[in-house]
């Protein structure tokens, strides 16, 4: 049962990470834990070994419908690791409650400019 | 070039913070700040994950925080899943694009609030 739902749960990621650009972390990490009975700590750890594979097939195959700019996804990957190093020092000077908030903060105010994107279609855009 | 570096700095503090891959900052940023069309953004963020990940997915599995066989029975039934959503995305509408991501962020910060 356990093995059944984790592999459900891996389909579903994968399909989600093709529609959205996400890595699935967002399945896999609560399907690590719900399922596979990891900690939250190796369920992150975790998630971004599964990503891997999910990513680079996926990249692989929207490349291929010519929706890659290359040059763009390597430097943004070349320069993240500035961001880690910040990510770091920010967590040794803020609460988990905090950052747990703030990201929570930014991810509504994305899903609301999307949405008002999506509204912003015209008709006939499709 | 310079709007990248902040998305690279962004998406790699998230990542690093929350063990997500970036993707969930790289996308809206760059399609509601650099002016790219959703299947352009989620194909770009595609090609930068998976070296943001393997970055830190070696440096937690030097920390031993790694289940290798249990992130494989997740990630490889996930290629499946991949090859049908990126087919998906080209059948549709981008706004579905945005629609969907926007209900996941959604659904994402809930979780992190309660």
């Amino acid at each position: 049962m356990e093995i059944v739902g984790a592999i459900a749960i891996g389909v579903a990621a994968g399909v989600l990470s093709g529609m959205t650009g996400l890595g699935g972390g967002v399945l896999f990490v609560p399907g690590l834990v719900f399922f596979l009975g990891l900690s939250q700590l190796g369920a992150e750890s975790t998630s971004l070994l599964a990503i891997i594979p999910v990513a680079l097939v996926g990249a692989w195959r929207q490349n291929r419908y010519g929706n890659v700019r290359l040059r763009a996804g390597l430097t943004v990957a070349a320069l993240s690791p500035i961001g880690v190093i910040a990510g770091v020092l920010l967590a040794n000077h803020l609460s988990e409650r905090a950052l747990e908030l703030s990201f929570a903060a930014v991810q509504l105010f994305f899903a609301f400019g999307l949405a008002r994107r999506a509204l912003r279609y015209k008709a006939g855009d499709g | 070039m310079w709007r990248l570096a902040v998305i690279a700095t962004v998406a790699g503090a998230f990542s690093g913070l929350f063990g997500v891959g970036g993707g969930g900052v790289m996308v809206p940023l760059l399609v509601l700040w650099s002016g790219y069309g959703e299947r352009e953004a989620t194909g770009t963020s595609l090609a930068a994950i998976p070296i943001i990940a393997t970055l830190g997915a070696v440096a937690q599995g030097l920390s031993g925080n790694v289940d290798v066989p249990k992130g494989l029975l997740m990630g490889i039934p996930a290629i499946g899943g991949v090859l049908v959503g990126t087919w998906l995305q080209q059948q549709v509408s981008p706004r579905w694009v945005s629609v969907v991501l926007a209900v996941v962020l959604v659904a994402s910060a809930l979780v992190l609030i309660f």
